[in-house]
C-alpha cells in the first residue's frame, strides 16, 4: 500500500504493507538509520522517535499509525531542547557503545519539551524504559539534569 | 569528524589531495609539495595538516578510540579536537595485538599493548615534522616546539603540520625516538577529554554494521533449532516465499535462511516457515537438571589447577570451618546492537564485509574458508560496534560464518552477486547460545583458633570455554582451562593450604567468554567466602582482608582507598548494610563497596557504590570512570536478576522483557576513585564487573542476614525494591 509520511519535515511516499512498523520504514525504506532496532517489542527504547513531538517506540507504531503525524528522528532533531540535550551528552561523555543513545536522546528531548524542569524522580520515570546495556545510566541521568539546567 | 573506514579509501583520498596541492598556496610555500605523511601504520598527517590515528582496536564503547588517540596526540602535541580516527583494515602483520599475537580486541588489553607503540607512532611523526621545519627554517631541531598542532620557533616562525608533510615525507624516522617523560604529559591523565565518538553517537550519524546499506542488498534472518544441537531436516517454504519482499529460502547446516528485500519482510517470512528439526543430538535437559548434574560432579575428583600444602589435613584440624555451594546460571551477553554483518562479493573474486569486528584474525580466515578464497581476499571494514561484552570475539566467528554461508548459498541462482546482510533479532540473541557457562562451586575453608585461614578447598565444575576450540592446544593444560578457574587459582590471600580444582562438563549449549570471563563467578564465590571467614574470625571484613594481603600491595591499596572513601567505619542506620569485595582481573585491581537499604517488606535497594581502581598509569581518567561505572552496573544487573534457563532443552527467555538488564532506576550512584600510579597502564573494560556482585551479596548479608549462594539473587529469595 502507498503511504505518505512527513519525516523530519519532508513528505515521503512509500509502498509497504500497512502493518510495517515505523521503525523498519524509517530504517529500510527511508534509510534513516539513526533510529535503532534493539528488541522490536517495546522493551528497550532504542527505536524511540517523536510523533508530533512526543516520544514513541517506532517498533510498535505502524506506518499507518504515523500517517498524518509529524515524525521526527534523531537526524531531524533541532530546537533548544535538542541542543541542550546533545550538548550535555557530549560534555558529560555519556556515550559508550552508543547504540542506545539515539533513543535516550529522543526520550530526553521529549521529556524536556513537556516538562522543562523535571525532578529526579520524573527523570527516572521518563527515562526508565530506555535500556543501556553499557549501563551509562548515571551519566544519562546527570545529562538530562544538566540539559534542564541549560534550558532554565 | 569524518570516519574513514578503510585504508584504501584513505590512500585514494590522499592521492586526490596531492593533485590539488600543486595549485594551492601551501603547495607553493613548501619546498617539497605537501603530501600525506604516513610514518608508520598508526598515524597519517594529510596535506591539510589533519592528523588521523589508525585504530588497531575496535570500539565497542570501552573508549579505545579515545585512548589510542590520546597516546598519539600526546607525543605529537596535536590539537585534540582536530585529530581524526579511522579503524584499521584486517592486516595482522601491521595491526597485531601484541598480547595475543593476532589482530583482535579482548582481555582488556587494548591500552596495555598499545601504550608504547602508539606513543612511538606519535613521536615518529613529531620527529619528522620537527626536522622538516628545522630544515625549512634553518634552525636547530631542538629549538622547535609544538603546541596544539602548531610548530613554533622562538624567532617567531610558525607553521601548521600541513606545509611540512612534503619535506617530512622525504626524511627517515630516527632509530631512537625519545618519548615524553610522564611529567611532560598534557593529554595523558587529563581529567576529562572529549570522547572521540561523542559527536557521531549523539547525532545518529555513527554507522554500526546494522546501518550499512549496499546496493541491492538482501536482508537475511535465520530460523534456528528450538534446542541446542538441532539441525533442520525438512522445510516447507511455500508461505514464506509468498510473503511480500521475500526473495529466497535456503537451508543452512544449522538453520534456515530467509532472504528478503528488507528486515521486516525477512522476519515475516521466517514466521511463515515450517521447519522439521532433527533433535536427536540436542540438549534436552532443563537448566535445573544441568545445574544439578554440574553440582553432583563436585563430589568427584577434578583436575587440579592449584595446590599449596595439604588442604584436607588442614581442614580437618581447623578450629572453625565455613562451607558453601554456589550455583551460577548461563548468561547471555545481549549487546544492544543485535549481531549482524554485511558481506558481498568483490569484482576481483574476493569478499568484503562490514562488521563491528572484534577479532579480524578470527573472522578473516573463517569467512575465507567458507567462501573458498584466500584470507587476504577478505576485506574487513570495521565499523562502530554496538556493544560486545565478549560476544563478538568468538573462536568460531559464528555470525561471520553464517553470513558467508548465506552469501555462498546464492551462488548459481538469479540472486548471485547481491550483497547479504545477516541480522539476528533480539530473540535470536537471547536464545542463541554462546552463553557465560553455568557453573557450580563448592568452597570449604577453615580458620585456626586465632582466626587465621589455614585451609581453602575450592571445587568447581562447568563447561570449559576453550576446550574444543583451536585455543585448546595453546591454553588448556592437563584438562585445566585457565579461564574456568582464573581468580580462584590466583587467590591473593595468604592461605597456606589452598586447593583449586575443576571438573569439565559436556553439553551442546555453546558457551563463550562474557565480560571478565571466569572472574565473573570466581570473584563471587571467593569474596563471599572471605566475608564468611572474616565473620568466623570475628574480624572486620576490610581489616581481615588487609591482614592477608601483605604480599599484594595493589590489592591492599584499592581496598584501603575504597573503604576510606565509602566511610567504611562510619555507623549505618538500621536496615542498611555495607559489603566489600576486592579482585584482580586482567592485571587491574578493583575494590568495591556497596551500600544497600531494605524496606519494610525486606526488599533491597542499592543505595551507593564506591569503587577504587588501580590500572597503572591512568591514560584517560574519565574513560576509566565510565568503564568502572558501566562494568559495575553490568555486574550488578546480572547478579540481581539475569539468567538463561531451559525447560526440556528450550530456552525460556525471549527478549528484554524476561532477560531484563539493569535499568536507570536500579542504577546506584557509582563513585570511582583511581589510585595514582606510575606502573604500566592496564585495562579497565572488564575489571569493574567481578567485584560488584560479591560486594552486593556481602552488603545484603550485612543488612538482612541472608546469603545469596545461588545466582541470580532472585533465586536465593532476595527481592529488590
Ligand atoms: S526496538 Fe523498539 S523498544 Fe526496543
Ligand atoms: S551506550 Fe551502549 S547500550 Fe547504551
Amino acid at each position: 500500500m502507498a503511504f505518505m509520511l512527513t519525516v523530519n519535515g519532508v513528505a515521503r511516499e512509500m509502498d509497504v504493507d500497512a502493518d510495517t512498523p515505523l521503525l523498519w520504514a524509517l530504517r529500510d525504506t527511508l534509510n534513516l538509520t539513526g533510529t535503532k532496532f534493539g528488541c522490536g517489542v517495546a522493551a528497550c527504547g532504542a527505536c524511540t522517535v517523536h510523533l508530533d513531538g512526543v516520544a514513541v517506540r517506532s517498533c510498535q507504531a505502524t506506518v499507518e499509525d504515523a500517517t498524518g503525524s509529524e515524525v521526527t528522528t534523531i537526524e531531524g532533531l533541532s530546537g533548544p531542547e535538542a541542543e541542550a540535550v546533545q550538548g550535555a551528552w557530549r560534555d558529560l561523555n555519556v556515550v559508550q557503545c552508543g547504540y542506545c543513545q539515539s533513543g535516550q536522546i529522543m526520550q530526553a528531548v521529549s521529556l524536556l519539551k513537556e516538562n522543562p524542569s523535571p525532578t529526579d524522580a520524573e527523570i527516572q520515570e521518563e527515562m526508565n524504559g530506555n535500556l543501556c546495556r553499557c549501563a551509562t545510566y548515571s551519566r544519562v541521568g546527570a545529562a538530562v539534569r544538566d540539559a534542564a539546567d541549560r534550558l532554565a | 569528524m569524518t570516519l574513514q573506514t578503510s585504508r584504501r579509501e584513505f590512500l585514494q583520498g590522499a592521492a586526490t589531495a596531492g593533485l590539488v596541492i600543486g595549485l594551492s598556496p601551501s603547495g607553493a610555500f613548501a619546498a617539497t609539495p605537501a603530501q600525506e605523511l604516513s610514518p608508520n601504520p598508526f598515524v597519517t598527517i594529510g596535506e591539510d595538516g589533519t592528523v588521523t590515528v589508525i585504530l588497531k582496536h575496535f570500539e565497542m564503547g570501552q573508549g579505545t578510540s579515545t585512548g589510542l588517540t590520546t597516546l598519539v596526540a600526546e607525543e605529537l602535541d596535536a590539537d585534540w579536537d582536530a585529530v581524526e580516527i579511522a579503524f584499521a583494515p584486517a592486516d595482522a602483520s601491521r595491526y597485531v595485538n601484541t598480547a595475543f599475537g593476532a589482530q583482535g580486541t579482548g582481555g582488556s588489553t587494548a591500552i596495555a599493548n598499545s601504550f608504547v607503540q602508539y606513543r612511538q607512532a606519535g613521536a615518529a611523526a613529531r620527529d619528522l615534522l620537527v626536522r622538516a621545519a628545522a630544515a625549512e627554517w634553518s634552525v636547530p631541531a631542538e629549538e622547535i616546539i609544538i603546541e596544539n598542532s602548531v610548530l613554533k620557533h622562538a624567532s617567531g616562525k610558525e607553521s601548521g603540520f600541513g606545509p611540512m608533510t612534503g619535506r617530512a615525507a622525504t626524511l627517515t624516522v630516527a632509530e631512537e625516538l625519545k618519548l615524553k617523560d610522564p611529567s611532560e604529559f598534557k593529554l595523558i591523565g587529563r581529567e576529562t577529554l572529549a570522547r572521540k565518538d561523542n559527536l557521531a553517537k549523539t547525532t545518529g550519524a555513527a554507522d554500526f554494521a546494522i546501518d550499512i546499506r549496499r546496493p541491492n542488498m538482501l536482508t537475511v534472518v535465520v530460523a534456528r533449532a528450538p534446542m541446542f544441537g538441532g539441525k533442520p531436516t525438512s522445510v516447507n517454504d511455500e508461505a514464506a516465499l509468498a510473503t511480500r519482499g521475500v526473495e529466497a529460502v535456503r537451508v543452512l547446516p544449522e538453520g534456515v535462511a530467509v532472504y528478503a528485500t528488507d528486515t521486516w519482510s525477512a522476519m515475516k517470512g521466517r514466521e511463515a516457515l515450517e521447519v522439521e528439526w532433527d533433535l536427536s543430538a540436542a540438549e534436552t535437559r532443563s537448566s535445573a537438571q544441568i545445574l544439578e548434574d554440574t553440582r553432583a560432579l563436585l563430589e568427584q575428583d577434578g583436575q587440579t589447577a592449584r595446590k599449596d600444602g595439604d588442604g584436607a589435613a588442614a581442614l580437618a584440624g581447623a578450629a572453625k570451618t565455613v562451607e558453601a555451594d554456589f550455583l551460577f546460571p548461563f548468561l547471555a551477553h545481549s549487546p544492544m546492537e543485535p549481531l549482524n554483518c554485511v558481506i558481498e562479493r568483490t569484482a576481483d573474486g574476493g569478499v568484503e564485509i562490514w562488521d563491528g569486528c572484534q577479532f579480524p584474525s578470527l573472522a578473516q580466515p573463517t569467512v575465507a574458508a567458507v567462501m573458498g578464497v584466500d584470507p587476504a581476499q577478505v576485506k574487513i571494514n570495521t565499523v562502530w560496534a554496538g556493544g560486545s561484552f565478549g560476544r563478538r570475539a568468538n573462536p568460531t566467528s559464528d555470525y561471520h560464518a553464517e553470513a558467508a554461508l548465506a552469501l555462498k548459498m546464492l551462488e548459481g541462482s538469479a540472486l548471485e552477486g547481491r550483497p547479504v546482510h545477516l541480522v539476528w533479532t533480539r530473540e535470536d540473541d537471547v536464545r542463541g547460545g554462546y552463553y557465560r557457562p553455568a557453573y557450580a562451586h563448592r568452597v570449604r575453608a577453615g580458620v585456626d583458633a586465632d582466626g587465621h585461614p589455614v585451609a581453602w578447598d575450592q571445587r568447581q565444575s562447568g563447561k570449559s570455554i576453550l576446550i574444543g576450540t583451536f585455543f585448546e592446544e595453546m591454553l588448556v593444560q592437563d584438562g585445566v582451562d585457565g579461564t574456568s578457574v582464573e581468580g580462584a587459582s590466583t587467590l591473593p590471600y595468604a592461605v597456606p593450604n589452598l586447593e583449586v580444582s575443576i571438573r569439565n562438563t559436556e553439553t551442546p549449549i555453546k558457551v563463550l567468554w562474557w565480560r571478565a570471563v571466569g572472574h565473573t563467578h570466581t570473584a563471587y564465590s571467593t569474596e563471599v567466602i572471605m566475608d564468611m571467614l572474616a565473620e568466623a574470625a570475628n574480624a572486620d571484613p576490610v581489616e581481615y582482608r588487609l591482614s592477608l594481603l601483605g604480599d599484594h600491595p595493589r590489592h591492599a591499596g584499592v581496598l584501603k582507598l575504597a573503604a576510606e572513601k565509602a566511610g567504611w567505619n562510619e555507623p549505618l542506620p538500621e536496615g542498611r548494610g555495607r559489603g566489600v569485595a576486592v579482585h584482580e582481573s586482567f592485571s587491574s585491581f578493583v575494590a568495591t563497596v556497596v551500600e544497600v537499604s531494605t524496606n519494610e517488606d525486606g526488599a533491597v535497594k542499592i543505595e551507593r557504590v564506591v569503587t577504587a581502581v588501580d590500572c597503572g598509569l591512568a591514560i584517560n581518567p574519565d574513560v576509566i570512570k565510565a568503564q568502572l561505572e558501566g562494568g559495575t552496573g553490568f555486574g550488578l544487573g546480572s547478579v540481581m536478576r539475569n539468567q538463561i534457563t531451559l525447560t526440556d532443552g528450550e530456552v525460556d527467555q525471549t527478549n528484554f522483557w524476561d532477560y531484563e538488564p539493569l535499568r536507570l532506576s536500579d542504577m546506584p550512584p557509582v563513585e570511582v576513585h583511581i589510585v595514582p600510579s606510575a606502573e604500566a597502564p592496564t585495562g579497565v573494560g572488564e575489571p569493574g564487573t567481578p567485584p560488584a556482585g560479591p560486594a552486593l551479596a556481602n552488603a545484603i548479608y550485612a543488612a538482612t542476614g541472608k546469603r545469596a549462594f545461588t545466582l541470580p539473587m532472585t533465586e536465593s529469595g532476595i527481592e529488590f525494591a
